[in-house]
């Protein structure tokens, strides 16, 4: 579905994406995990148009879309979710799920009706009708992850749809990606909550100081050494080990 | 909308046609003028956020598109109705394609547009095709055939057609997918772009559209007044006046400009009543307008809105 090579990108002094290499197979979810500032959302804007790599390849369903605008990319069914959350403020949350579905269909009151549908599926139905300006941080998530399946996508890039959420709210999300999923939409998603990846992923690549350092299944991830240490710092693996 | 406030509408548009006093139908005439253009500005600043200081770039185009097509090529006035329509479209695709190309937005943008129309005042000043600083005089023949009108009515109901017109346009943005990436724009362009719409693309037609539309304008003032030279068209205060009806009645509304408008028009009137010095106006709007930013930032409709929730 999607394949990613050789990705690199630099902010001045800061080699913030070096040589990434992914491949998303269809139908997966796919997680892409790492500990702060290693790279992951700079992975993600490039991968969707927003920010331009100074390198490598994106190529989706076998057509390199480096380069392409965002609203290309979305176009072709790819389509991402925003970290820090971008909703169109002043506009309803119907209004907002609506943008979404508009990509598909010219006429309002199908893409309404769309929309609507979105969001009762994704338990925004109660405040449809409030300014998105409103939710709460759990119904911003929400509504980033109810605007993008309104475009009815192939493929979801979810950027941290979770961060923020009680447990409560996690269990919800993880069953409505495996919906999402088991609806025929292929996911890459960034996390730091690892029981969501566990139970989530059927694979993950692991990205610190913007360099792969692990990919496998997440139950071998979660005992990488290189992994715990770029998680929790040299020499951790060893303590863990000691205890285990 | 109620019934109450149809029936109050009907009567205030078609009242006029009722009125003997050349004065008080002037009175309506330039409100609805000014109504208009309201809507015009307000289709790209309001539901768009682009927001233009330089609109007056499209009036004049307009104005001069209607002079020039007489007095040079001999066309019928009428014929100017559609060439403005291309022509304040093709300058605010031009503008448009230009400016949101480069990024541009917010003050930045509408420091380029107030640019641009003291751009076109210069030019409009200096070319020979535009008759200079002398302007062009527009022969007399009065006749609804030559779109010369002797009774202020008559121009009252073209302009009442333009002001329909335009706010038929507005509906249409409010309801229609185009108008809900519009609106998506200014509210987020990141958003917008993750989601499919196509920034360039969208507000360019958006500025164009507005620019067509408020070209009209231009054309009937060019008619009323059979005059039209480079501070006319292209002077910043007819800019401000636009963008001042839209904020005051709410901008990126549908109903908002018809109401700044009669606001506008009615503080404009009482008050130089008492003070007639010049430049009292634009100084009026001035502190009109820091009135609209500090205190109502959704101009009255935002009250009417706060009130019903
Ligand atoms: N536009 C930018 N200009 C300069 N530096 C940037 C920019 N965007 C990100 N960075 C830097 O690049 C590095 C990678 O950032 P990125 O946001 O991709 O990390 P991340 O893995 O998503 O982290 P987090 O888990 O905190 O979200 C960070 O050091 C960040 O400060
Ligand atoms: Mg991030």
């Amino acid at each position: 579905m999607l394949e990613v090579s050789g990705l690199s990108k630099r902010f001045g002094g800061l080699q913030a994406v070096r040589d990434v290499a992914l491949k998303v197979p269809p139908g997966s979810i796919t997680a892409l995990i790492g500990p702060n500032g290693a790279g992951k959302t700079t992975t993600f804007a490039m991968i969707a148009g927003f920010i331009r790599p100074d390198s490598g390849r994106v190529v989706l369903d076998g057509h390199d879309i480096a380069g392409r605008r965002p609203d290309q990319i979305a176009e072709a069914g790819m389509v991402r979710t925003f970290q820090i959350t971008q909703p169109f403020a002043g506009l309803t949350v119907l209004e907002n799920i609506r943008l979404g579905a508009f990509l598909r269909s010219a006429d309002t009151s199908a893409a309404t009706a769309a929309a609507r549908a979105v969001g009762l599926r994704l338990g925004l139905g109660p405040f449809l009708d409030r300014p998105a300006a409103a939710l709460t941080v759990a119904g911003r998530k929400r509504l980033e992850v109810a605007r993008a399946l309104a475009t009815a996508p192939r493929m979801l890039l979810l950027d941290e749809v979770m961060a923020g959420l009680n447990p409560t709210e996690i269990q919800e999300i993880v069953a409505m990606i495996r919906a999402i999923r088991d609806g025929g939409v292929t996911v890459l998603l960034i996390e730091h909550i690892m029981q969501a990846v566990a139970a989530l992923a059927d694979d993950v690549y692991v990205l610190a100081e913007g360099a792969l350092i692990a990919h496998g299944p997440p139950r071998a991830i979660a005992h990488d050494d290189r992994v715990i240490e770029a998680y929790l710092g040299r020499g951790a693996a060893a303590k863990l080990g000691a205890h285990a | 909308m109620k019934a109450p406030l149809i029936v109050v509408g009907l009567v205030l548009a078609l009242g006029p046609f009722a009125l003997t006093s050349q004065s008080l139908v002037n009175f309506a005439m330039l409100t609805v003028v000014s109504a208009f253009l309201g809507q015009c500005w307000n289709i790209a600043g309001g539901f768009g956020g682009l927001t233009s200081f330089g609109h007056t770039i499209f009036f004049g185009t307009g104005a001069y598109t209607a002079a020039i097509l007489q007095t040079r090529w001999g066309l019928n006035p009428w014929l100017a109705l559609p060439a403005a329509l291309v022509t304040g479209s093709l300058v605010g695709a031009a503008i448009g394609a230009a400016a949101f190309r480069a990024g541009l937005r917010g003050s930045y943008f509408a420091l380029v547009t107030l640019a641009f129309a003291e751009v076109f005042r210069v030019l409009s000043n200096s070319l020979d095709f535009t008759r200079g600083g002398l302007g062009i005089n527009i022969p007399l023949g009065m006749g609804a055939g030559n779109f010369q009108f002797a009774d202020r009515r008559s121009t009252y109901a073209v302009a009442l057609a333009f002001l329909v017109l335009a706010t038929a346009a507005a509906a249409w943005l409010k309801r229609a997918r185009f108008g809900a990436r519009l609106a998506a724009l200014r509210e987020n362009e990141d958003a917008a772009a993750a989601l499919g719409v196509n920034l360039v693309r969208t507000k360019t037609i958006a500025l164009a559209l507005s620019g067509g539309l408020t070209a009209l304008g231009g054309v009937l003032y060019a008619q009323t007044y059979l005059y039209v030279d480079p501070a006319i068209s292209f002077g910043v205060e007819r800019s401000v006046e636009m963008l001042l009806v839209a904020m005051i009645g709410g901008a990126g509304t549908v109903w908002g400009p018809i109401l700044g408008a009669i606001v506008l028009h009615i503080i404009a009137d009482v008050s130089r009543s008492w003070i007639d010095t010049p430049g009292f106006a634009p100084m009026l709007y001035g502190v009109v307008l820091l009135v609209i930013i500090g205190l109502l930032p959704r101009g009255i409709i935002g009250i009417w809105e706060r009130w019903r929730a």
